[in-house]
């Protein structure tokens, strides 16, 4: 019954989207005998959910546009709390990443001259980022797929097997990384087909599991998104960095139930779509705060103007950052003014010139996905929305040049790591993130197999915890319900750690996190009818994610407790200003026994001809005065456009 | 090879051929009956020998065109007489009943609706069924596909194209003719109007054919060097949408067409004149 | 607004299993996917079923709704009468690991077996392609691999015996998407005949039916490949061009 099948690897990749798959497929470049393990099944992974785009300084659309625009349109979205040396080296490769990718075969839309188009994008100084359509996402994942296939044939051809050096454990889920003394030595997981154990020797891991949406009760994020990256490196003994930075996006569907938090795109308020309560009045000028005064439309007329004529007129305040929309649709709702559903109302409705036509044809996604999942026609009625948590800035502290963790052996890259985003990522800056940080940790991983002298074992020791931990849930009689504990664990999140943060709320969420800590070890099983019980068992899998949504979770608590100030993700009620002070700090999780420990630890400074890219102007509005460069201004940059989030 | 990941499975055991609810026999059936009543019509009226032209008014039913039987040559009905052969005549008369009028476009116009794209798999559905519908077993215990004779002639339905492209230039032909009055200059009737609309129909059909859209520019890698050929991929692309919509159409119009001449031409019902 | 719904679920593995029936409750604006999962929550804890996204773009949760092979995220509960009796079964073309989730390795094997993108001399960056070059195949590339087509396709869904010789449309169409393809060198004519059994296709467009993507798949990738086929192999004139050696025959790329 608990017979272990063991694979021996060079590197096995946790987690098979965008950043995940690069990362196997630059291991396996470098020679290397390479396991990915995807949770779902090959090419399922969330990226396919991104709409939008990657953004990648080709300069195609703009030639204006090069590494050091995107850079500092980068460290600016993330409020200069980016770990600068990653925005740096995401700048200056994502380029080369995304041809990488054509030349793969994927398919973007074109300019004219037949480059590759690109488009604009909330905080992007020029149209930068490469799309198809709105499945820009998609569109990446196949094309690693078909890369990884591309791999294994010329496997094939030399070893006459697909699977000689890259091989997809397809529906497999890791529990445990093992360790020889201090090292990585593998990973132990189960095949969900059969709920069997399989134990994989490896020197390296590459971690790129991606979220944690999971652990908020409305959420974008789909159901693997259980933080199991970076739970898993923290029980190995890695580290998590600046976690409280958690961004959610303020238009999510909160209608029918089973599309909750599910995205509705920046383009539908960019494309005139304005915000409306029950009372139907455009509320959001209700919520501009004094610094956006002077770039805010005061009167609907006005915003109305800017669409046409935007050098003129300020533009309408439906288009202020994430956050503050996030924050104002909150207030609307717990005033009462909310929509049927708990959410206000996005409406196109009559706002375009050219009626319902224009809006299938510059909506036509947002359309398709109302009419099909709602039986919402947006072109007579309007959408409603609610905000959704999105996506993690915080995770993994790896060296921004190789992706490697705290603990010798184990890597981590896409959104499992942290630090690239800082406070706030940019949209679009996610996947090309994936590629950049996803080949960089494979080549991590591929060099430090090279400087091994021995490969680590895997002991015995490690494997039997690991498979008793993993049967425990079977174990307990009469144990709770774990969908139940889950459900707790959302709510919890989603009242107490959501958008809008206080310091009692995350005293209390603690407190709660604490009680449910007892209660997810507590939780337990009933084995299904067939073979050994373990075969395709969904209660069972959540008794195992349970643990990774509750040291995330923690982790989220206790650094948005300990950072007094508002910052891109994270808003505090009761600290609303941004402090230079905070942004030398990061802060950093570990975890002792099963507690999360926290500290703080310095940013390191900016390189001097990094910081010489922004004016003195604007960097006093993110350093310390002793953080300032001696001879300021040192270039010419661009009037500084606050974040447009379109 | 069975192993912790893949162990060997069979499919699930659903013993019912389908558990479709919906009222999936009515596509199948009505292209059966319509199909049939189609060929039972046309197979009557191509091997009848009469009835076929109109000399007053020069209506010549598409069924009959190009005419190449002796008898073509001296049609006289209602005390007019004229000649329906335009391209000779090297049937004997003794062949009426044995061979068809239009002994040579039948068989290719036949056969080009037979390895028809839409036609195929309206037949392969409600004639073969198979499948009958989507998700509902086929009955046929072995399946081959159009990988062997005689199936793999469907992959010439590119020259029957052809052929139906001669032969629609025929049948305009025809229709230019039919505008013509009692005085024996210019008149429109309502067989004119009728032999028109068969006309313009079966371009439609014709131009909106998966091997003309292959032709005319499918077959290209690069559009953006053949911009005109580019072009008109689009227009047949837009009309091959609708190919199985003209396909059925046409068989319509055609039964109206070569219905209405004959009505006149056995004298059972005069020509609606609209202008001489 | 909610409503209890008589539902039939085929549940069991290894082959054996029968439709099991359940009454459970339904509310405004759910979906198959989301009565299935109250049926875990309430009454059926350890029924199996794939699922991801819930929003139609990963195409995890194949499966047939009455009959017809759906995504059970894409299926609203608006669509059925509440009278209705609803049917729900596992995919019937590949086999089942339990209740409503299959084994679908078929589709991924086939996939290793198709030449990958060839691009010949070209470097990165270097390409050059006109939108109206990329866009027949980026119709293709809209394809989230829930497999609907390779299930109800006759070929393999009735005779288990073709499945070695037919790859499905599914990846017929990646065939053409690669023969479309502007930067791509390679000829899969040949094979897309001889390997993946384009021949038996016999256009009867299910897969086009069933694809939530909405994807012109026989009307624009399988009949066109035929359309090629037909000129690489069965055209007579090109065949006497060749002999003759005025039409020049290009290199066959064999399946991987």
């Amino acid at each position: 019954m608990t017979e272990i099948e063991r694979h021996s690897y060079d590197v096995v990749v946790i987690g098979a989207g965008g950043a995940g798959l690069r990362a196997a497929i630059e291991a396996r470049l470098q020679g290397k005998k390479t396991a990915i393990i995807s949770k779902s099944l090959f090419g399922k992974a969330h990226t396919v959910m991104a709409e939008g785009g990657a953004a990648a300084a080709m300069g195609n659309v703009n030639p204006n546009d090069n590494w050091k625009v995107h850079f500092r349109d980068t460290m600016r979205g993330g409020k200069f709390l980016n770990n600068w040396r990653m925005a740096e080296l995401h700048a200056k490769e994502a380029p080369d990443r995304v041809w990488e990718l054509e030349h793969w075969g994927a398919l973007f839309d074109r300019t004219r001259d037949g480059k590759i188009s690109q488009r604009n994008f909330g905080g992007h100084e020029y149209p930068r980022l490469a799309h198809v359509g709105d499945r820009t996402g998609l569109e990446l994942i196949r094309t690693a797929q078909q890369k990884i296939v591309a791999l294994q044939q010329e496997d094939h051809r030399e070893f006459g097997d697909y699977d000689a050096r890259l091989k997809v454990w397809a529906e497999t889920t890791v529990t445990r990384l093992l360790k020889d003394g201090d090292r990585i030595s593998g990973a132990f997981g189960y095949v969900r087909e059969t709920g069997r154990f399989v134990v994989f020797e490896a020197p390296a891991v590459v971690l790129a599991t991606g979220g944690i949406g999971k652990a908020f009760k409305v959420t974008s994020n789909s159901w693997e998104y259980t933080g199991d990256g970076h739970a898993l490196a923290m029980l190995a003994g890695g580290t998590l960095l600046n976690m409280e930075f958690v961004q959610f996006h303020p238009t999510g569907m909160v209608w029918p139930p089973s599309v909750k938090g599910i995205l509705v795109t920046e383009s539908v308020r960019g494309d005139r779509g304005v915000l409306k309560n029950s009372d139907g009045k455009r509320f959001m000028f209700d919520y501009i705060p004094e610094v956006f005064k002077a770039q805010y439309a005061t009167t609907e007329e006005e915003g109305d103007r800017w669409y046409d004529d935007p050098d003129n007129n300020r533009r309408p305040p439906e288009l202020l950052p994430r956050d503050e929309v996030a924050r104002a649709i909150n207030s609307e709702v717990k005033a009462g003014r909310g929509s049927p559903h708990g959410g206000v109302f996005l409406t196109v409705v009559d706002r375009m010139p050219g009626g319902a036509e224009e809006i299938r044809r510059r909506l036509p996604a947002m359309h398709h996905q109302f009419k099909e999942l709602a039986d919402v026609d947006i072109t007579k009625e309007a959408m409603e929305v609610g905000p959704t948590c999105h996506y993690v800035m915080g995770g993994v502290e790896v060296d921004p040049d190789t992706g490697a963790a705290l603990v010798p052996g184990l890597f981590a890259a896409g959104e499992c790591s942290g630090g690239m985003h800082g406070s706030n990522r940019l949209g679009g800056n996610s996947l090309t993130d994936l590629l950049v940080f996803g080949r960089r940790a494979g080549l991590g991983a591929a060099e430090y197999i090279d400087g091994l002298d021995a490969r680590p074992a895997v002991p015995e020791t490690e494997i039997a915890a690991a498979r008793d931990e993993a049967l425990a849930p079977f174990q307990r009689e009469g144990g709770e319900n774990p969908y139940a504990v889950h459900a707790e664990l959302q709510q919890t999140m989603n009242e107490l750690v959501g958008i809008i943060r206080k310091e009692g709320e995350l005293q209390q969420a603690l407190e709660a996190l604490d009680k449910l800590r007892e209660r997810v070890a507590n939780v337990g099983v009933e084995p299904v009818a067939v073979n050994d019980g373990r075969g395709y068992h969904p209660g069972w899998h959540l008794a195992l994610d349970l643990r990774n949504m509750l040291i995330v979770s923690e982790a989220i608590a206790k650094a948005a407790l300990e950072r007094r100030e508002s910052r891109g993700g994270h808003t505090r009620d009761d600290h609303p200003g941004m402090s230079a002070e905070w942004r030398k700090v990061n802060l950093v999780c570990r975890l002792d026994g099963d507690r999360v420990q926290l500290t703080r630890q310095p940013m390191p400074p900016m390189r001097d001809d990094l910081i010489g890219l922004f004016e003195s102007d604007e960097l006093k509005k993110y350093l310390t005065a002793e953080e300032m460069p001696g001879a300021a201004g040192a270039t010419a940059a661009d009037a500084l456009d606050k974040e447009d989030d379109r | 090879m069975s192993t912790v990941e893949a162990p060997a499975k069979t499919r699930a055991q659903i013993k019912e051929r389908t558990l479709r609810k919906d009222n999936w026999r009515k596509y199948p059936l009505t292209t059966f009956i319509i199909f049939t009543a189609w060929v039972a019509y046309a197979t009557v009226r191509a091997f009848w020998g009469s009835a076929f032209y109109v000399p007053e008014f020069h209506y010549l039913t598409p069924f009959y065109s190009p005419c190449l039987n002796e008898i073509c040559n001296s049609v006289t009905v209602d005390g007019h007489t004229g000649s329906a052969a335009e391209f000779g005549t090297f049937l004997p008369a003794e062949t009426r009943g044995w061979i068809p009028f239009a002994a040579v476009s039948l068989p290719f116009l036949l056969l080009f609706r037979l390895t028809c794209y839409y036609y195929r798999k309206a037949y392969y559905r409600s004639f073969w069924l198979s499948p009958s519908a989507c998700a509902v077993q086929e009955p046929h215990k072995k399946y081959t596909g159009e990988r062997r004779f005689p199936l793999i002639g469907q992959n010439l339905h590119r020259y029957f194209w052809l052929a139906a492209v001669l032969i629609s230039l025929v049948n305009t032909y025809d229709a230019i003719l039919a505008f013509h009055g009692k005085d024996g200059g210019f008149g429109i009737g309502l067989g004119t109007i009728i032999l028109v609309a068969n006309v313009v129909l079966l371009w439609l059909y014709t131009l909106s054919c998966h091997s003309c859209r292959h032709i005319v520019g499918g077959r290209l890698k690069n559009f953006s060097k053949h911009p005109f050929r580019y072009r008109m991929w689009g227009w047949v692309s837009k009309i091959n949408q609708r190919h199985g919509m003209y396909a059925l159409i046409t068989l319509g119009s055609l039964v109206v067409a070569d219905l209405y001449v004959a009505l006149v031409a056995s004298g059972t019902i005069s020509d609606l004149r609209i202008f001489n | 607004m909610s409503y209890q719904a008589k539902f039939r679920v085929w549940r069991g593995d290894e082959g054996a299993g029968e439709l099991t029936d359940y009454t459970v409750e339904v509310n405004e604006g759910e979906v198959v996917l989301d009565i299935i999962h109250r049926l875990q929550a309430t009454q059926a804890p350890d029924l199996a079923v794939r699922w991801n996204c819930k929003a139609g773009k990963c195409g995890s949760c194949s499966a047939e709704i009455n009959g017809m092979p759906r995504l059970l995220c894409m299926t609203r509960m608006s669509t059925f009468d509440p009278d209705e009796t609803i049917t729900v079964t596992p995919v019937r073309t590949f086999p089942v690991i339990r209740d409503l989730v299959t084994d679908v390795s078929f589709n991924y094997q086939k996939a290793q077996q198709i030449p990958s993108f060839d691009p010949g001399d070209v470097k990165p960056g270097e390409f050059r392609m006109r939108q109206e070059d990329v866009e027949r195949s980026q119709e293709f590339r809209k394809c989230i691999e829930c497999f609907l087509c390779n299930n109800v396709c006759h070929v393999i869904r009735d005779h288990e015996e073709n499945k070695p010789g037919f790859a499905g449309p599914r990846f017929l169409m990646r065939i053409g998407e690669l023969e479309m393809h502007p930067a791509d060198v390679a000829d899969r004519r040949n094979i897309a005949q001889d390997d993946h059994g384009l021949g038996f296709c016999n256009i009867t467009k299910c897969c086009t039916e069933v694809c939530p993507e909405h994807i012109k798949i026989t009307d624009n990738a399988l009949i066109p490949m035929k359309e090629r086929v037909v000129g690489r192999r069965y055209d007579p004139i090109v065949w006497l061009g060749s002999k003759l050696g005025i039409v020049k025959k290009g290199q066959d790329t064999p399946s991987a």
